[in-house]
């Protein structure tokens, strides 16, 4: 598995996003670049400019026609893909973390940060996703988290709930109409924040990353977690891998403790777990920093990194991915390929 | 109301009317009455004492003083022996010593000595006879002492029969702040048997035989053991910092740095005696104190050498040195002489030390050698000593009781030397570091004792021309390792490059043991640490607590394949069978039965990669794992084999047939372990397909309450085409790529 190396900022990625046709990665940096790129090949497709302040986050709409972005210039801002072109710019009074797309675009809501006085927020925009439409000022929602501040949040299913993950390891359920907080379970470590939730591609359940070395596979219906994924180093992202069942999940000694040892305990790698049985299947090497970012690619044909190096890198899976089966998956395989 | 200080009148003042004898004052005075008591203190009562009469008198007392004088000082007008009123002697007698040490040395060490048949000497201190013997503090009444109904314990080498009857074996591993013992399950997770937080202090330690687990604490050091890990004894010693064991459990040893400072109000098991020690010798059956010692100062150890810079002060560790009988215990006393005490009764071997002028360091034999021709009991005891102005340095073998030198060896320009006794003590190899007459090139010779021969001859080993870092024998037997290197050693920031050699014995005729051939050196190594297999024959050559390089080379010295033709004489056939890689790993450590070999790195010694990995005694590696804040891992002793020489040898000829039930027994295990998870993982399998099944099926239902439809994101982009292309139909675009792998031109003529 040879990758493609994305070496076009020149500081610490945050997040890396596929677009849903999986042909584009969009990736955002503390350089105050967006970049996009061609999946197959690396080329560079163009940059947005504007923001002020490092980028935390990215997502880009279902018909991929516009991205949002959220910086640590306290705005959010919405780009059409096309033309480069800031189309609208909310303010904030803090740094923006996590900005996300509901399942049909009409939805972003967006993580602010807890500093200066105010609390943490989840604020939800609503969307036309439309580069010539004229996009609302108002929030249509706000929800204070008072308790502890949300470091991730995202859109279940038919944007029933927004889930988010809380700076000191639990879990919260939202009634994403109301805003109203449903539940909230410790599920990690307390005080181990959470570092990163993706969905399952239908969006009934995700997974977390968490600074207790865990990441954890959760049901947004009920938060029960479903299965548990050790690691030995603090983990920073986590995915769920479409059409082979599983997770990748990236991580490594934090960025201000690498000095203090050596390269190889540094633990830069990204982590194959199998998804039912939590077994680890394999690690793929490469970031000379922790990574900081994990994308899936939604075809299930690869998968992208970002790292505390600055470097995005592409992996397009082999063959022995797709044919690695366990004796029970093959079993069952074989029995649907004879009764089909 | 008491008057405030301004109210104060002059009659308040006055003290007259104030009476002092009313003040109970009782409580204080029994605080801080003067304890006249004390002055007796150098005053011993003897009891037990045959009757004389005034003619007898004189005789019995410089009897007595003889025996008195052994343990410290009196003069015959110190001893006052009572008359009766009918002239005889009351059988008893006061003794006045001059110091208190001595008087308690007396009751230590002369109480209970027969006098003649039917007397023996009872002496107890003046101060516990006031204590005790006064009128009233005894009952006139004997009340017979409860005697505690006899209570099954716990068999304490329960752990030599292992639940799954496959004979593994235990080890302890201290991780974070917990200790557990497991199990050693080969390639899977150790089988967890016990696992405490804050079980100890600063380390863990089995004794010598693996009764006992020992943990240490501040206030002392416990023995833990039996099928429950119940606490088993108690030594309180404060601040204890290190202990060592008997090699039969029967003693122990401890040390702290500090001083021991008996507080006013007592010590539950240490007496006023123990003041200012800091070693303690303990019998392990009663935990009790035998015997405790101060600090030697090493004369001369603090100094400078010969380069101005500060020497490092070596701290002796281990103290004291038990013979391998249990039955003797030495000290050294740097340059002066060896001290040995004979156990149980601590007593200085025939009452004095030996002294040996310039004595640098001494060992015991490991075993209780059997010398030709020599039938007596004897433990052996080596010694070397520097050169001192024309003398020669010598290597001297003493056997022990009778002191009497069984072998000396001269030696010249010996800059350093060190003993090493094989394991059998069938050999001594002194490791003689010489220096040239310039003291410019140091060089290393091997002198080896034969120990179990005629007349202990010496064979010289002078083939090396490099200096030795390290030597290892194999146990039980007769080969042993070196480890060389061209440069100095020291705080270099490059460890230096060394060589490994290997040296077997020729083949010789009949039982005899030939002499020590070189068989093989490897150059251009890091090594610097040899750990040789408890059983012998296998041998790991490892770098340890090294940044750059942390290799282990797996040996095996009765390689079973061809015999390279220049060995043919050799009783060895070396073969490097693997070499594995554990970064960062600072300790190594055979298991007992030598199937097993255990590396860890250890957060005592730096913070990277703490944990540990296990090999077996090829060199494959079985399990790692990584744990943080790793501490120290210890394989549990097993103690000596219940089974006769001829059983074992029964056993041996007898393998095959054992290991085919083994290897049956393994496989058979193996195959449930797998069918277990297999099943395991169908479960998990049915149980994930049966929820997401569960899951969909309900999306849909919501999604169509809803109205929404089924791909909601395929009908967006539906709109967007539209929207974009709105007269085209979908148009699938192909494209054809071609490759063109090789070219060539062939020209027809």
């Amino acid at each position: 598995m040879r990758p493609i190396l994305l070496s076009g900022h020149e500081r610490a990625l945050t997040q890396v996003k596929y677009n849903r046709d999986g042909d584009l990665i969009f990736s955002v940096s503390k350089d105050q670049q967006i970049c996009v790129w061609y999946a197959h090949n690396g080329e560079r497709l163009g940059t947005y400019h504007g923001h002020q302040g490092a980028i935390w986050t990215v997502d880009v709409d279902p018909t991929s026609t516009i991205i949002a972005s959220g910086s640590a210039d306290n705005t959010i801002r919405l780009w059409d893909i096309k033309t480069g072109k800031c189309l609208k710019t909310w303010e904030f009074p803090t740094a923006v973390k996590r900005v996300e797309f509901n399942e049909d675009g009409t939805k972003l809501l967006g993580v602010t940060e807890k500093r200066m006085g105010h609390l943490g927020t989840i604020v939800v925009l609503d969307i036309i996703v439309d580069v010539d439409a004229e996009q609302s000022d108002e929030k249509a929602m706000t929800i204070v988290c008072d308790e502890s501040k949300a470091t991730v949040a995202g859109w279940s299913y038919l944007s029933k709930y927004i889930i988010a993950g809380h700076e000191d390891g639990s879990i919260s359920q939202y009634d994403a109409k109301t805003g109203e907080q449903i539940l909230n379970y410790p599920i990690h470590e307390l005080d181990n924040a959470i570092t990163d939730i993706q969905w399952s591609q239908d969006r009934t359940y995700f997974i977390t990353a968490s600074k207790d070395k865990n990441a954890k596979l959760i049901t947004a219906k009920d938060l029960e977690v479903l299965k548990t994924y050790v690691s030995d180093t603090p983990l920073n992202s986590a995915i769920i891998t479409p059409k082979k069942e599983y997770v990748v999940l990236g991580g490594g000694q934090a960025a201000m403790d690498v000095t203090r040892t050596s390269a190889r305990q540094g633990k830069f790698e990204a982590r194959f777990y199998h998804k039912i049985f939590e077994d680890e299947i394999g690690r793929v090497r490469g970031h000379f920093g922790p990574l900081n970012t994990v994308a899936a690619e939604p075809n299930g044909k690869g998968y992208a990194s970002g790292g505390e190096d600055g470097y995005v890198r592409v992996h397009q899976f082999d063959k022995g991915y797709f044919d690695f089966m366990y004796e029970v998956e093959r079993e069952r395989a074989n029995r649907i390929g004879v009764t089909a | 109301m008491a008057p405030s200080y301004d109210t104060l009148r002059d009659e308040d003042l006055d003290e007259d009317d104030f009476d002092v004898d009313e003040v109970d004052i009782s409580d204080l005075r029994e605080k801080y009455e003067v304890q006249l008591e004390q002055g007796y203190d150098t005053f011993v009562v003897i009891d037990g004492l045959p009757e004389v009469n005034e003619e007898q008198k004189p005789k019995l007392v410089k009897f007595l003083l003889k025996k008195l004088n052994t343990v410290g000082k009196t003069k015959e007008d110190l001893i006052f022996m009572p008359m009766g009123e009918n002239g005889k002697s009351m059988r008893f007698a006061f003794v006045e010593y001059s110091s208190a040490a001595e008087a308690a040395a007396a009751v230590r060490q002369l109480d209970l000595t027969p006098l003649d048949k039917k007397h023996t000497l009872r002496v107890n201190k003046m101060t516990d006879v006031d204590r005790y013997g006064r009128e009233g503090r005894i009952d006139e009444d004997y009340t017979p002492p409860i005697i505690e109904p006899f209570q099954e314990k716990e068999h304490l080498r329960s752990f030599m029969a292992d639940p799954s009857g496959r004979g593994r074996d235990q080890f302890v591993m201290y991780r974070g702040e917990a200790v557990g013992v497991f199990w050693n399950s080969e390639k899977d997770a150790p089988e967890n048997i016990v696992d405490r937080q804050h079980w100890t202090d600063t380390f863990v330690q089995w004794t010598p035989l693996g009764t006992y687990l020992t943990s240490v604490h501040a206030q002392g050091v416990q023995l833990w053991g039996g099928a429950s890990w119940s606490r088993q004894k108690r030594f309180a010693h404060p601040f204890v910092n290190l202990v060592a064991f008997s090699p039969n459990e029967k003693y122990m040893v401890t040390w702290s740095n500090r001083p021991i400072s008996i507080p006013d109000e007592g010590h539950p098991s240490l007496s006023i005696e123990d003041d200012g020690k800091n070693y303690i010798i303990w019998d392990i059956e009663t935990s009790k104190p035998i015997r405790s010692f101060a600090q030697l100062d090493t004369p001369g150890g603090a100094g400078v050498d010969e380069n101005g810079v500060a020497k490092k002060q070596k701290f002796p560790w281990p103290a004291f040195k038990w013979s391998a009988d249990d039955k003797y215990v030495a000290r050294l006393n740097q340059g002066n002489s060896i001290s040995i005490y004979e156990l149980p009764r601590m007593n200085l071997l025939d009452k004095t030390a030996i002294k040996i002028e310039g004595v640098v360091d001494f060992d015991w034999a490991p075993a209780t050698p059997s010398r030709d021709g020599i039938k007596a009991y004897e433990q052996l005891l080596c010694f070397w000593t520097p050169e001192i102005g024309s003398n020669p340095a010598k290597v001297s073998l003493m056997s022990i009781p009778s002191k009497e030198i069984v072998r000396t060896l001269n030696l010249f320009s010996v800059s350093d030397a060190k003993l090493h006794w094989q394991s059998d003590a069938a050999y001594l190899c002194v490791k003689v570091d010489r220096h040239s007459k310039s003291k410019k090139s140091q060089a290393t010779t091997l002198e080896i004792f034969r120990v179990k021969e005629k007349g202990v001859p010496v064979e010289v080993v002078d083939t090396i021309k490099d200096t030795v870092i390290n030597f290892a024998w194999e146990p039980k037997g007769d080969r042993f390792v070196i480890i060389t290197t061209t440069e100095p050693v020291g705080p270099t920031a490059v460890p230096p490059k060394t060589s490994v050699s290997f040296f077997c014995p020729e083949k010789a005729k009949g039982n005899a043991i030939g002499n020590f051939k070189h068989l093989r050196t490897l150059d251009k190594k890091n090594s610097n640490a040899i750990y040789w297999s408890p059983k012998g024959r296998f041998v790991v050559v490892a770098t340890v607590a090294n940044t750059q390089s942390s290799d282990l080379d797996f040996y095996d010295l009765d390689f079973e394949g061809e015999k390279p033709e220049s060995d043919k004489d050799l009783t060895a056939n070396l073969q490097l069978m693997n070499i594995a890689e554990h970064y960062g790993v600072t300790d190594i450590e055979w298991d007992p039965s030598g199937r097993f070999v255990a590396t860890w790195a250890s957060s005592w010694k730096h913070s990277m990669e703490n944990g540990y990995h296990l090999y077996d005694f090829k060199g494959e590696q079985l399990r790692e794992e990584a744990i943080e804040k790793f501490k120290q891992w210890q394989w549990r002793p097993r103690p000596a084999s219940l089974l006769s020489k001829e059983e074992q040898k029964t056993i041996r000829r007898n393998l095959r047939e054992y290991s085919r039930i083994f290897e049956v027994e393994d496989a058979e295990r193996i195959n449930s372990a797998d069918v277990a998870v297999v099943e395991e993982r169908r479960r998990l399998l049915d149980e994930w397909l049966a929820w997401r099944e569960a899951v969909e099926e309900e999306l849909a239902e919501e999604r169509e309450i809803l109205g929404l439809p089924a791909d909601l994101v395929g009908e967006l982009l539906k709109a967007k085409t539209a929207q974009i292309a709105p007269d085209q139909e979908e148009v699938t675009v192909e494209e054809i790529m071609e490759e063109v792998l090789e070219e060539t031109e062939e020209i027809v003529s």
